[in-house]
């Protein structure tokens, strides 16, 4: 398989600005002292690789940093650091404001969360699913709206509807309006953030089918953020699991849920409601996760909530370690292999590699 | 209504008056709770679930209005009742836990001084004595550092927390009833599950019984002894938990379990529902509300609608029921 985007080492911090003792950071400002604010680490040293028709997973709490992770790749803000490569080319030197106008630009399109807050709504559908092919493609005329109708009719959005404003549109139509729009440059990569949250399980069933065809036909990858991990199971193949701005495991969808190594993982998969009452595990996460503003770089994310919390795991944080054909961020995750698959699983996993 | 029922909702109907007409929300809607049982209230988004909660609590919109039925909570009418007699229930015997924590929280005042409210207008609990009962109260719904988090103001917590607190004040005067409004929307799947957990233990520690009004079958079929599934202010379905999830036997409730996505193996397996609910404002609703979507309809869904019992506690409200050994995709569990 080929890669298509190749993100290495990617950070984003938010300096935060207000705090209690503002006038004394002024004073020293003033006095011409450098000074260092204290910082959010949203995304912290994130490396991940999509490759060509693929479909990835990001999962995680709000607040773990997936939507900031995912504004970054498709270069809608800035990184603190690290390299974004699409096709072997560097995209996070650009400034996000350039690589607007970039020809790269079609190449990552999104999916937003709820389609009725991310389209104009002083646009028509029409004009929605077209502004991009004018801007990017800089199509107009007649083949601009050839192209808009093809383009509904392959989401499944009949042309009378058109010429219609997102507040006289169904929910599942907007949403078919916002992957119409998204899909109409023609990317090769598209970033899904949520997509049927808004809706109803009526109609997320044929969104999600409908953009399961679509990748098919249209040889795309997806990165498809969601805090349902029902859905992930279903849509992807490979899955991270995002938490406090790292990533703790990643592996392939299945196996990740069927096995989770991870205990944050594990407490992820044993808090999905399982349908008609199969026995779940009662594994449950105390407390509030830590704070995500300067974190001890020696402590583990998830420590004081993990039901491990061994001594290692606050003078050591745990690097994401490959295990067999997965990537895990505990110290004890080779007890949970052993324990979980039994030994001669875990020697075969480890030949794998 | 039997001698264990704690509520008993019968023939509820609810009209909206708007500009462009009459919105038929709740028709004949009919379900009880018993004491201590924990049901579920299920259905897509428009069905009617929060409108019957609504009702029953005595909180509709000024333009919402009860045209029938009744809901009795032990003697009292609670459709019929003064509003001073319906001040002294809600609260007290009857508490409500809303979706969103953070709008539903006074947002310029202490939440230990909420709680405190609540258990001095109706936990007859001396003014001077409230303060400490309510940081007991957060101590007993798991808020670490209780003292200190009394103090605190909503926006100060996140989504968890606020919950917790609203869980504090709906409990804090020991109803035997509560009415939780999709309490955990909005919250992580981590969080979602120490919130229900939470609510679950209360329940049982103390005998109270609970609606539970959800969106996610899944998670209705994993908390609740019994699940009423609503389509269109119309109770379609109601039965106990296992029956309803393994031999749903209205037409929409099959679909409804076939799109949940833990039910299916893969994603092909997942059915949408065809159709979209009918517009209430219509005055040509038919009399089962789901005909027009439902495959398996027949001449007499356009003359009336039956509410047939085809087991024991279990009502459904069609003249074609599935039968019961429809083959039944389902992959309980899946791994």
């Amino acid at each position: 398989m080929t890669v298509l985007l190749d993100v290495d080492h990617v950070s984003k911090f938010f300096p935060v600005g207000s705090g209690p003792n503002q006038l004394a950071r002024l004073k020293r400002r003033l006095s011409g002292g450098a000074e260092k604010l204290p910082k959010v680490y949203a995304v912290d040293n994130v490396s991940l690789v999509i490759n060509k028709g693929e479909t990835v997973g990001l999962v995680g709490e709000s607040g773990c940093g997936k939507s900031t992770l995912v504004r970054a790749l498709t270069r809608l803000i800035d990184v603190s650091g690290g390299s974004i490569k699409l096709g072997g080319r560097e995209l996070a030197l650009k400034p996000a404001r350039v690589f607007a106008r970039d020809r790269d630009r079609a190449r990552i399109q999104m999916v937003f969360q709820d389609a009725g807050d991310s389209i104009n709504p002083r646009f028509t559908a029409f004009d929605a699913i077209a502004d991009p092919l004018r801007r990017l493609r800089n199509i107009r005329g007649k083949t601009l709206k050839e192209r808009v109708e093809a383009v509904a009719g392959q989401c499944g959005l009949p042309s009378v509807l058109l010429s219609r404003f997102p507040h006289q549109l169904s929910g599942g139509q907007r949403a078919r309006v916002g992957i119409a729009r998204a899909i109409a440059t023609e990317p090769d990569l598209l970033v899904l953030d949520e997509p049927t949250a808004a809706l109803d399980v009526s109609v997320q069933a044929v969104i999600l089918q409908l953009l399961q065809r679509l990748r098919r036909e249209l040889g795309m990858s997806y990165l498809f953020v969601s805090h349902d991990l029902s859905l992930v199971r279903l849509l992807c193949d490979h899955v991270m699991v995002m938490y406090l701005g790292k990533i703790v495991e990643s592996g392939p969808a299945r196996a990740v849920f069927e096995r989770p190594w991870h205990p944050y993982t594990q407490a992820l998969v044993a808090a999905v409601p399982r349908f008609a009452g199969a026995a779940a595990e009662r594994l449950r996460l105390r407390g509030e996760p830590r704070s995500p503003i300067d974190p001890d770089p020696n402590v583990c994310r998830f420590y004081g909530r993990c039901p491990i919390g061994a001594s290692d795991c606050k003078t050591k944080a745990p690097v994401l370690r490959r295990i067999g054909c997965r990537h895990v961020a505990c110290h004890f995750a080779e007890e949970f292999v052993v324990q979980r698959v039994g030994p001669v699983h875990a020697a075969q996993a480890n030949r794998q590699i | 209504m039997t001698a264990s029922s704690v509520l008993c909702v019968e023939g509820l109907s609810v009209e909206f008056r708007t500009r462009s007409g009459r919105v038929r929300a709740l028709d004949n809607v009919t379900f009880n709770v018993r004491k201590g049982e924990t049901i579920a209230l299920v259905g897509e988004s428009g069905s009617g679930k929060s409108v019957s909660a609504y009702a029953i609590m005595g909180i509709l919109d000024p333009a919402g209005r009860v045209t029938n039925g009744q809901a009795m909570f032990g003697e009292i009418d609670l459709l019929a009742a003064s509003p001073k007699r319906l001040a002294a229930v809600r609260g007290r015997q009857i508490s409500m836990i809303f979706q969103n924590p953070r709008t539903a929280l006074n947002p310029i005042r202490p939440v230990g001084r909420q709680i405190a409210d609540v258990l001095v207008r109706h936990g007859r609990v001396p003014a001077r004595e409230a303060p400490q009962q309510a940081v007991e109260m957060l101590r007993a719904v798991g808020i670490s550092d209780p003292a200190r988090r009394a103090s605190g103001y909503p926006f100060e917590m996140s989504g968890g927390m606020c919950q917790r607190v609203m869980i504090a004040i709906a409990l804090a005067a020991k109803p035997s009833l509560l009415i939780a409004d999709e309490p955990t929307t909005g919250l992580d799947v981590t969080t979602q599950a120490v919130i229900m957990d939470l609510i679950a233990d209360f329940a049982t520690q103390r005998g109270m019984a609970t609606i539970f009004i959800t969106h996610d079958l899944a998670l209705a079929s994993q908390r609740a002894t019994r699940i009423v599934v609503m389509h269109a202010g119309h109770v379609v379905e109601n039965a106990p938990t296992l029956d309803l999830c393994t031999q749903p036997r209205h037409p929409y409730t099959a679909e409804l379990v076939a799109a949940t996505p833990d039910s299916a193996a893969n994603l092909d397996d997942l059915a949408a529902i065809p159709g979209s609910l009918p517009d209430l404002r219509r005055t040509d609703l038919p009399p089962c509300r789901y005909s027009e979507r439902c495959p398996r309809k027949t001449e007499l869904c356009s003359q009336s609608l039956p509410l047939t019992s085809v087991g024991p506690e279990h009502i459904v409200a069609c003249w074609n029921p599935l039968p019961v050994h429809a083959p039944l995709k389902l992959a309980i569990g899946a791994s």
